[in-house]
């Protein structure tokens, strides 16, 4: 049966190409723009470390003079002070201090020039902590944390490009005038969001060299990101005892226990921190983990979400385009089907006939959503904005956009077919 | 014209009636939100640096290492860039509007001020700041050599700032009404500055919107060493940007070879690559309204085609009992017009719907009430233009058919 109905559209297809072509594109241009659209919002919308991210947290201190009203919100960022006492205490499975940066490189490489790569200072636990995969070496040392070791982890791409190889453990890296040996280089990874710091870009890439953060405060290496400081530091806001917060700090937590355990930790320091007179707040802590964190910092832009409902908007106007057309499509027809049910087909197997009609039109709108769908992404690749090179079609995807167009053609066809199936029979064959 | 017949005639095709309108309803709905959205973002693009860009050519660059003679290699910096030819005005600073980083401080009228203060952007720079830049001082006088402190100095709070240029609206911000030149400013250090200038507006580095708090800024006269941000700003003689820039690199060299040169263009390549964000969204907006009217224009030619084709015999013995072409062709712009009218009134109720649920959730500004005629306007002319053609068909249709498919 299915075979005859098949035929039967292909034929009707046939007749009116114009109106046929004019559903497959309205179909394909409303699929296409609304996946489009969703791939990249579920991409920036993704959990960056899916293995992980429960048990990650970041945590916020309140250090601040107290003038004026209590600010609900503690910093974002902690104090170097607190990063490294907590660090030293180590109270979670795993913890990590970190802050972004900038380090000049001079390659040994002939015709090579000197050149910027963006760094990140931290402490040995970043690695284990976000899972960081290592095509040769490891993090560094304790010990290396400890002594402000020179010893630095670089990107495979950077390995590649000073070295022309991989395996360069041992070699040595020429960071801002001092040498460096290299201990580890890492896989490809690109955590996205850029979670563990967003003041240095939410999407994108992610740095290139990683140093210990006491061998970058040793060497005064450039740091980037933002820092907010409230009273004097004399000049110098990157000192231990600057009033400044500019480190992001994670702690890796394995049970709920811990978490609560943590938190009270983090309420009985900044107790403390309030006896000795360093913090003049009362204890005011977050411990959010990754998702709660960027659910927190907004980091999906407004503008993906509000293109999204654009062109869902749009697609809901091709239905209504489609469901017009359709109707007046099958309403013309009403002659045959009066035929064909005085010829003894049941309403049932005429609505069957059109719905497998207007599913044939989603399947090749749905082959157009696909292409339009790729060039969409294709474009938005080729766009400024810094998490472009991320925007591509996966699996599910895929098949959503498949599944969006014949859904969406099969209920645009649902009212015209039921509209057509009502037809008398009689009446039809009598004034033809 | 007379309306009840074609009401009449269009209850009994309520579905593809009510379709129709629906479809212009939210295609009216849709394209008077994206209209209103692309002209805030045309809006932003056009925001005023206050600065004239025109003139200007900014180059940041670093250096490798820690470094003692960042002050002595900065001034034969600022030499080397003067001589080259074309080249008017130079200076170093911190920030440049419209330029990502920026810098900013709490200022206010008074001492230690917790709640009062605002937040102002600070653009540091030497002697020739406000000729390299070509802001208008609107009252006050530009800073005199001796008002030019040197950044390690003024960090260490060995030297007191002594006097701030400031920004028209932040001058009126502190001292509302007053003229805030002579009037001290709680800005850096304990110890207020004094404002000597107003000038008429800078734009800050990284504030999208047009609020208040995007106008208050201060220039403070520092003597930057270039590795504090590092941005040489380069005024030259218009016309000459491409030439200077491509002298820039050799200046720099001779000086000391050991940096790297990070940025290097016109302010309007500055300016084109903050607003790139806004000109995609406004692209995309106009592509999708583009798309939906064509779609729209599209299903009212064929459903106003089907209408024709299903009344051709009532078509022929209208014109048979004397109706002209002209009646026939106006029936059917009179029924479209009537769709198009019910679909823009439903419409316009959903825009200000649509309006109120972006203003919620994504901080979009309320819909001005002349959007809503711009949308009406559009879609009235769009359905007229689609019934055109099947309309004419229509009148075409000659008063035999009446005669013949009985």
């Amino acid at each position: 049966m299915l075979g005859y109905y098949l035929d039967l559209a292909r034929r009707s297809f046939k007749k009116n190409v114009a109106l046929t072509i004019l559903m497959v594109l309205a179909i394909g241009f409303g699929v296409g723009a609304s996946m489009t659209t969703l791939t990249v919002l579920r991409m920036l919308a993704s959990d960056p470390i899916p293995q992980a991210s429960g048990k990650l947290f970041t945590v916020q201190l309140e250090p601040r003079k107290a003038r004026g009203e209590n600010p609900p919100e503690p910093p974002e960022q902690v104090t170097r002070f607190d990063s490294e006492t907590m660090l030293r205490e180590a109270k979670g499975d795993r913890q990590a201090m970190m802050t972004g940066g900038s380090v000049a490189i001079e390659p040994q490489r002939p015709g090579l020039d000197p050149f910027f790569s963006e760094a990140r200072f931290t402490s040995m636990d970043f690695f284990a902590m976000f899972r960081v995969p290592f095509v040769a070496g490891g993090a560094w040392t304790a010990e290396d944390d400890a002594k402000n070791g020179h010893v630095v982890v670089i990107a495979r791409t950077l390995a590649e490009k000073l070295f022309g190889a991989t395996d360069v453990i041992g070699k040595t890296v020429q960071i801002e005038g001092t040498p460096m040996r290299v201990v580890g280089v890492t896989d490809r990874w690109l955590p996205t969001p850029h979670f563990y710091d967003l003041n240095t870009g939410e999407y994108g890439q992610v740095e290139q060299v990683y140093v210990p953060f006491s061998t970058s405060r040793e060497l005064n290496l450039h740091r980037s990101g933002s820092m907010e400081c409230w009273g004097e530091h004399g000049g110098n806001s990157t000192a231990l005892d600057a009033p400044c917060v500019w480190i992001q700090y994670w702690v890796e937590l394995e049970s709920d226990a811990k978490v609560a355990a943590y938190k009270d930790y983090l309420v009985a320091y900044s107790q403390e921190q309030k006896r000795t007179g360093r913090f003049e707040r009362d204890p005011n802590v977050r411990l959010r983990n990754v998702m709660e964190w960027l659910d927190y910092k907004e980091v999906v832009p407004n503008d993906a979400r509000i293109q999204t409902w654009v062109a869902l908007g749009f697609l809901l106007v091709c239905l209504i385009n489609t469901i017009g057309l359709l109707l007046t499509k099958f309403l013309r027809r009403s002659p045959e089907i009066g035929v064909r049910r005085a010829l003894g087909a049941s309403k049932r197997s005429i609505f069957m006939q059109l719905l497998v009609e207007a599913g044939m039109i989603g399947v090749v709108g749905g082959l157009l959503g696909l292409a339009l769908a790729w060039l969409g992404l294709w474009a938005v690749r080729h766009q400024p904005t810094d998490y472009a090179e991320l925007a591509s079609l996966d699996l599910p995807m895929l098949l959503g956009t498949f599944g969006l167009a014949v859904v969406s053609s099969l209920l645009a066809g649902l009212l015209p077919a039921w509209r057509a199936c009502q037809v008398t029979p009689a009446l039809q064959l009598k004034s033809h | 014209m007379h309306f009840l017949p074609i009401i009449s005639t269009l209850r009994r095709h309520r579905t593809a009636a009510a379709l129709i309108i629906l479809e212009i309803a939210f295609t009216c709905a849709i394209v008077c939100n994206a209209v209103f959205l692309i002209k805030e973002r045309l809006g932003r693009m056009d925001r005023e640096s206050g600065i004239v860009e025109d003139e200007i050519v900014r180059v940041q660059i670093t250096g490798i290492g820690t470094r003692s003679d960042a002050d002595a290699v900065t001034q034969q910096d600022l030499a080397a860039l003067h001589a080259i030819p074309g080249v008017k005005a130079v200076h170093v600073t911190n920030m440049v509007p419209f330029g990502q980083s920026s810098s900013n401080t709490d200022a206010s009228n008074k001492p230690d001020d917790a709640v009062g203060g605002v937040n102002v952007g600070m653009y540091m720079g030497g002697p020739e700041q406000v000729e390299t830049l070509g802001v208008q001082l609107t009252s006050g006088r530009d800073f005199t050599p001796e008002e030019y402190v040197d950044y390690d100095a003024m960090r260490s709070s060995a030297v007191k700032l002594g006097s701030v240029i400031v920004t028209r609206a932040l001058a009126e911000r502190l001292y509302p009404g007053q003229n805030a030149v002579g009037k001290p400013i709680y800005m850096i250090g304990d110890a207020p500055q004094t404002i000597v200038g107003v000038i008429e507006k800078i734009a800050r580095p990284n504030e999208i919107t047009e609020t208040a708090e995007a106008q208050y800024s201060a220039l403070i006269p520092v003597n930057l060493p270039f590795t504090i941000g590092g941005n040489y700003m380069i005024r030259v003689e218009p016309g000459r940007q491409a030439e200077v820039l491509a002298a820039v690199d050799a200046a720099f060299n001779k000086v000391d070879r050991n940096r790297i040169v990070l940025h290097r263009d016109t302010f309007a390549k500055i300016r084109e690559s903050y607003f790139r964000q806004d000109r995609a969204m406004a692209w995309l907006l106009f592509g999708v309204s583009l798309a939906l009217l064509v779609i729209t224009a599209l299903g009212v030619v064929g459903l106003a085609s089907f209408w024709v084709q299903q009344r051709t015999r009532q078509i022929g013995i209208r014109r048979a009992l004397g109706a002209t072409k002209g009646d026939i062709l106006r029936y059917f712009q009179a029924e479209n017009f009537i769709l198009a009218t019910i679909g823009i009134v439903i419409g316009m109720g959903l825009a200000y719907g649509i309006n109120l649920w972006l203003m919620q959730k994504y901080a979009v500004a309320r819909l001005p009430g002349e959007f809503l005629p711009i949308g009406a306007v559009l879609l009235w002319s769009l359905g007229q233009i689609a019934v055109l053609g099947p309309a004419m068909r229509a009148s075409a249709i000659p008063p035999a058919i009446a005669t013949r498919s009985v």
